[in-house]
C-alpha cells in the first residue's frame, strides 16, 4: 500500500481557496472580506494581468500591516486606467506625480512619515516596466542605495502598452513591438538588448528582491508578506501578461504566466541582501514553444516562413535560467 | 458649489459609477455538468455529489445522498466492477478514482453506524408485489417503498438476496453484509417473505395488490451439447455455487475443468479449489482479452492458482479425461478449430456457459411476449399484462448486480406513475464534463489508494473476504482525489483571478457574477479547475 499523509486537498495549494482548507491555508484572495484596494469600474483591458497583480499585492500588503498602506505610483496603465479624472479605482491613499519620478516620491513620502514619527505606515511604489526599468531607473537606483524604506513593485508586461506597445528595457528579444517590427534578418526586439532588473537590483545589496506571476497566487502573496517584514529598500518584479500588447486571448492571462514559469522563460526566485535564497521549482516543464505561440508578439516566429532558428535561441534562454536559478528539483528530470 | 482648487470642477468619485459590463460581448455563466462517472453508473449514483461530501468528512450525509439512488453500498462497494472508475477523468491524469473502495467504506461505516434509512412520510394506499429478492427486486422495492406505497417481496428461496446469495461466492460479498443491508430495508416498511413461490399471476391481483414487479433473475445454467461418456461429471456452475451456499458443497474430486469465459467460470473455478481441488482449471474458447469476465477477476484468480486455457474447447467428456481441441481467431475474432487435439486429466467439468431465466410463471400469462429467453417490456418497463413490470436479469440487456438495482429503480419510478395514472419520463441529461474542460493544473498529484487484499497463498483456502475496506483515512484521502467534473466544489479560483472584481462570494461559498462591471474576459472559466463555467454569447 502507499503511504500516504492524510492532510491532502483536492487542489493542494494550487488554487485562490478551498472549502477544505482553514482560512491560515487559504490565499488573501479568498477572503470574501479582502480590501479589493483596486476595485471594479477600472478601464484595464479585459483579462488585464497588471490589474490583477495590482490588486494581489496591495490587498495582501493591507492585510499585512493591519491596513496602513500608502502608494506611489508611476504613469503607466495602471495610472490611467484608475484614476481617469474625476474618478479613481483605489480604496488606499494613492498618489501619483510623473513618470519617472515614483521611486523618488515614495522615498519622500517615506522620509515625511519617518520625521512625523509615523513608522507604522508602510509606503509602496509601483509602475510598469517601462517607469521602473527604463524612465524611472535613475531615482529607483538611488531609493535602493539609500536604502529607504519602500517596497517597490514593477508590473512587467514587456513593453510600454498604455502608449502603444513600444519597445523597453523589458521587452524579450524576438518580440514584435511597435518599435521592434517583425521584419528583416533579426525580426523582433534584438537579442543582447535590454535588462533584468532583478540582477541590477540584487547588486545594490537591498534586504529583499523577488519576482513573480500572476500565475502562483500563493507564492505571490507569501512574497509580498515577507517583503513587509523587512525595513529598507525592497524590490518585487512581477510578469504580467497584457492580451493587448501580446496578442494573446484575454482568457489566458494566467494561463501564459504559468506558461513562462514552466518553459523556464521567467525565473521566479527571491534573494536576500545581494544573494539569491529560493527559486519556485518547475512542476510541469515545457518547451519554450508552448509559451510563445499563443502570443502574437512571437507569430513571425511559426507557420510556413517561421524561424525555428530563433526559438531554438529563445530556448537557450530558458535553459540558461534553469541552470543559473536552479530551476529543476534535483532528480526530477533526466 | 463648494470652493475647488485651481483647475478642478469636479467632485472626486469612484470608478464604481463606470459600469464595465457594457463592454461585455460574452458572459461567464455558473454550470452543472454530468460527471463521466455519474454518466456511467447503470444504477444512475450521484458519484460526485456524495464523493462531495465525504471530501468533507461527512460519511453520514454521503451516505444519505449515495442511497438516494442505490440502497445496497456496503455490497456494490464489492461486487460493483465500477463503470465510473473506467470513465473517470482522472485516470488521464494519474489514476482513476477509487469510487468503489469509498463507496464501501461508506457502505460499512452505514451498518457500523446503524444508520437508517428515513420512512416515507405519507402513504399512497397502493400494494406492490415484488417477485424476487434479488438486486433488482429489492431496489425496486425500496424505491417503491420510499414514495410511499406498501411494499411486499416474496422469494422462493430460504433467505433473501438471489443471485448475491446464491451466485457470488462469500470469499467475495460477505453473507453478513448481504444481511445488514437487507435487514435496513426490511425496517423501512418491506415486507420480504422467504420460501414463497409465486405460481399465479392474476392470483396476486385478486390478493389486493394494484402492482407487481417481476426479478427473478436468472438461476438456471445453461447447458450445451457435449459428447460424454456414461460416468464422466458433469455440473453446471450456478448449481454449484448455489448448493455450496446451501450448505451442501458438491463432490468435485482433485482436479477440476470449468467450462466457460465469464465471471461465473472465474467464480466456480476458485470456489472448487477452496472445496479441496488441488488443480482448477478454465478452459475457453477465446482469447483472455476477448473474454466476458472483468479483468480484476481473472487476475484474481491466476494468483489463487487456477490455470487457464484460452483457446480451447471441448470435445468430449469421459471419466478421469477431457479431450480439448486447440482453436484459433479468424480475423473478425471469432474462434475456429484447428484440428489439434489434447488431453487433460479432470475428475468433474463444471459448465459455466451462461444463464437462463425460469420463466414458467409468466409464460402462459396472456400479452407476455417472451424472446430469446427474456421478457419483452414496454419503453416503461411493464409486460404485456397490465400492471405487471419486469427487470433485471430476466429481461434484455446488461446483466450484473449494478444493472440490477439500475433496472430496479426505474421500475419503481414507472411503477409509481402508473399507479398514479401518469408516465415517468427520464429528466433530459446535463451535457457531459469532458476531460478537456478542466484544467488540472490545479489538482495536486496524488495516487490512487490501494485495497489490501488478502495474500493469495491464504486466501485459496478459504472464503474469508478477499478484498479489503480502506480506512477511514484512506477514504478520506480517496475521496478528495475526485476532480468534482463539472460541478463547482468552491476552490475561489474565479472569485480570486477576476481582475474585475465582478465575482461575488456568497456567505454559503457559492459565487455569483456581477455583470454590472465583468467585461467578459474569460480568465474565470479559464481558470475554473472543474469546468463549472461556460462563456456565453451576448444577445444584444
Amino acid at each position: 500500500m502507499t503511504v500516504t499523509p492524510l492532510k491532502f486537498y483536492q487542489v493542494g495549494s494550487f488554487a485562490v481557496g478551498n472549502r477544505l482548507l482553514t482560512d491560515e491555508e487559504r490565499s488573501e484572495q479568498s477572503n470574501p472580506n479582502r480590501v479589493n484596494a483596486l476595485t471594479s469600474g477600472h478601464r484595464a483591458c479585459q483579462g488585464c494581468g497588471e490589474a490583477l497583480g495590482a490588486r494581489y499585492v496591495l490587498d495582501t500588503a493591507m492585510a499585512a500591516t493591519d491596513g496602513k498602506i500608502m502608494a506611489v505610483n508611476a504613469t503607466g496603465c495602471l495610472e490611467v486606467f484608475s484614476t481617469p479624472y474625476p474618478e479613481t479605482s483605489w480604496r488606499i491613499p494613492w498618489l501619483h506625480s510623473l513618470f519617472g519620478n515614483a521611486a523618488a516620491v515614495a522615498s519622500g513620502v517615506a522620509t515625511a512619515l519617518k520625521a512625523q514619527g509615523k513608522t507604522d505606515i508602510r509606503v509602496i511604489a509601483q509602475g510598469g516596466d517601462g517607469g521602473t526599468v527604463d524612465i524611472g531607473f535613475g531615482p529607483l537606483s538611488g531609493m535602493w542605495e539609500r536604502n529607504d524604506d519602500v517596497l517597490y513593485v514593477c508590473y512587467d508586461n514587456e513593453a510600454y502598452m498604455n502608449t502603444g506597445v513600444q519597445r523597453s528595457g523589458a521587452t524579450p528579444p524576438a518580440a514584435r513591438t511597435n518599435t521592434s517590427h517583425a521584419s528583416g534578418p533579426e525580426p523582433g526586439a534584438h537579442f543582447n538588448q535590454g535588462k533584468f532588473l532583478p540582477l541590477i537590483a540584487m547588486a545594490h545589496h537591498i534586504p529583499y528582491v523577488a519576482t513573480a506571476t500572476v500565475a502562483d497566487l500563493h507564492d505571490l502573496e507569501a512574497k509580498v508578506k515577507k517583503a513587509m517584514t523587512f525595513r529598507g529598500a525592497r524590490y518585487l518584479h512581477i510578469l504580467v501578461p497584457c492580451p493587448l500588447g501580446w496578442g494573446s486571448r484575454s482568457d489566458e492571462t494566467i494561463m501564459l504566466s504559468r506558461a513562462a514559469v514552466e518553459s523556464g522563460f521567467f525565473p521566479v526566485f527571491e534573494a536576500e541582501h545581494g544573494v539569491m535564497t529560493s527559486s519556485k521549482k518547475i512542476r510541469r516543464r515545457i518547451p519554450v514553444e508552448e509559451y510563445l505561440k499563443p502570443q502574437k508578439r512571437y507569430a513571425h516566429l511559426f507557420g510556413a516562413n517561421g524561424r525555428p532558428d530563433i526559438v531554438e535561441r529563445l530556448q537557450r534562454i530558458a535553459d540558461h535560467n534553469i541552470e543559473q536559478y536552479d530551476l529543476v528539483e534535483k532528480g526530477a528530470e533526466e | 458649489m463648494a470652493e475647488k482648487p485651481f483647475a478642478i470642477t469636479l467632485d472626486v468619485g469612484s470608478s464604481l459609477a463606470n459600469k464595465t459590463g457594457t463592454w461585455r460581448t460574452e458572459r461567464p455563466v455558473y454550470v452543472h455538468r454530468l460527471p463521466p462517472c455519474n454518466d456511467a453508473c447503470p444504477a444512475g449514483e450521484d458519484v460526485q455529489g456524495w464523493l462531495y461530501k465525504a471530501e468533507e468528512g461527512a460519511y453520514e450525509e454521503a451516505w444519505r445522498r449515495l442511497t438516494v439512488n442505490n440502497p445496497m453500498p456496503a455490497i456494490m462497494g464489492r461486487v460493483c466492477y465500477h463503470p465510473c472508475q473506467t470513465a473517470c477523468n482522472r485516470a488521464q491524469v494519474d489514476e482513476t478514482v477509487g469510487i468503489n473502495s469509498v463507496e464501501r467504506f461508506l457502505g460499512d461505516e452505514a451498518i457500523k453506524q446503524g444508520w437508517a434509512f428515513a420512512k416515507p412520510e405519507t402513504s399512497t394506499g397502493k400494494r406492490v408485489l415484488v417477485v424476487g429478492s434479488g438486486p433488482s427486486g429489492l431496489s425496486a422495492a425500496y424505491h417503491l417503498a420510499r414514495l410511499g406505497h406498501a411494499v411486499t417481496i416474496r422469494e422462493s428461496a430460504e433467505q433473501p438476496g438471489g443471485m448475491m446469495r446464491y451466485g457470488i461466492p462469500a470469499y467475495r460479498l460477505p453473507r453478513d453484509i448481504i444481511d445488514a443491508e437487507v435487514q435496513r430495508i426490511v425496517d423501512l416498511g418491506v415486507v420480504i417473505e422467504c420460501n414463497a413461490k409465486v405460481t399465479d399471476i392474476p392470483a396476486v391481483f385478486a390478493e389486493g395488490f394494484d402492482a407487481v414487479f417481476l426479478a427473478v433473475g436468472a438461476h438456471l445454467g445453461k447447458r450445451a451439447y457435449i459428447p460424454a461418456g456414461e460416468s464422466a461429471r458433469i455440473l453446471d456452475a450456478v448449481s454449484m455455487l448455489h448448493d455450496t451456499e446451501s450448505g451442501e458443497p458438491p463432490m468435485l474430486g482433485k482436479r477440476v475443468i470449468v467450462y466457460g469465459g465469464g465471471n461465473t467460470a472465474m467464480d466456480a473455478a476458485r470456489t472448487a479449489k477452496r472445496l479441496g481441488a488441488a488443480e482448477a482449471i478454465v478452459v475457453y474458447r477465446r482469447t483472455r482479452d476477448k473474454a466476458p469476465a472483468h479483468d480484476v477477476e481473472i487476475t484474481e484468480a491466476l494468483e489463487e492458482g487456477i490455470t487457464m486455457h484460452w483457446l480451447s474447447t471441448i470435445k468430449h467428456i469421459d471419466a478421469g479425461a477431457v479431450q480439448i481441441e486447440k482453436m484459433q481467431l479468424d480475423e473478425k475474432g471469432f474462434p475456429q478449430p484447428t484440428g489439434e487435439f489434447d488431453t487433460l486429466e479432470a475428475d468433474s467439468v463444471v459448465l459455466a456457459l451462461g444463464q437462463d431465466c425460469d420463466l414458467t410463471l409468466i409464460e402462459n400469462l396472456p400479452g407476455v411476449v417472451i424472446d430469446d429467453g427474456v421478457v419483452q417490456v414496454a419503453d416503461n418497463m411493464m409486460t404485456g399484462y397490465a400492471g405487471v413490470f419486469a427487470a433485471g436479469d430476466m429481461v434484455p440487456g446488461e446483466r450484473t448486480v449494478t444493472a440490477g438495482i439500475g433496472g430496479g429503480k426505474l421500475a419503481a419510478r414507472h411503477i409509481d406513475a402508473w399507479l398514479r395514472g401518469d408516465a415517468w419520463v427520464h429528466p433530459e441529461r446535463p451535457n457531459l464534463a469532458s476531460f478537456d474542460r478542466l484544467n488540472t493544473w490545479y489538482y495536486a498529484d496524488a495516487e490512487k489508494t490501494q485495497r489490501p487484499r488478502l495474500d493469495a497463498a491464504r486466501r485459496a483456502d478459504t472464503f474469508d473476504e478477499v478484498v479489503q475496506g480502506l480506512t477511514a483515512e484512506n477514504a478520506l484521502f480517496e475521496a478528495r482525489r475526485c476532480m468534482s467534473c463539472g460541478n463547482c466544489f468552491n476552490c475561489d479560483n474565479c472569485f480570486g483571478v477576476c481582475p474585475d472584481n465582478a465575482v461575488i462570494k456568497k456567505p454559503d461559498g457559492t459565487y455569483e457574477f456581477n455583470l454590472d462591471f465583468c467585461k467578459g474576459c474569460g480568465l474565470c472559466a479559464h481558470e475554473c479547475p472543474c469546468g463549472a463555467i461556460d462563456m456565453e454569447l451576448e444577445l444584444t
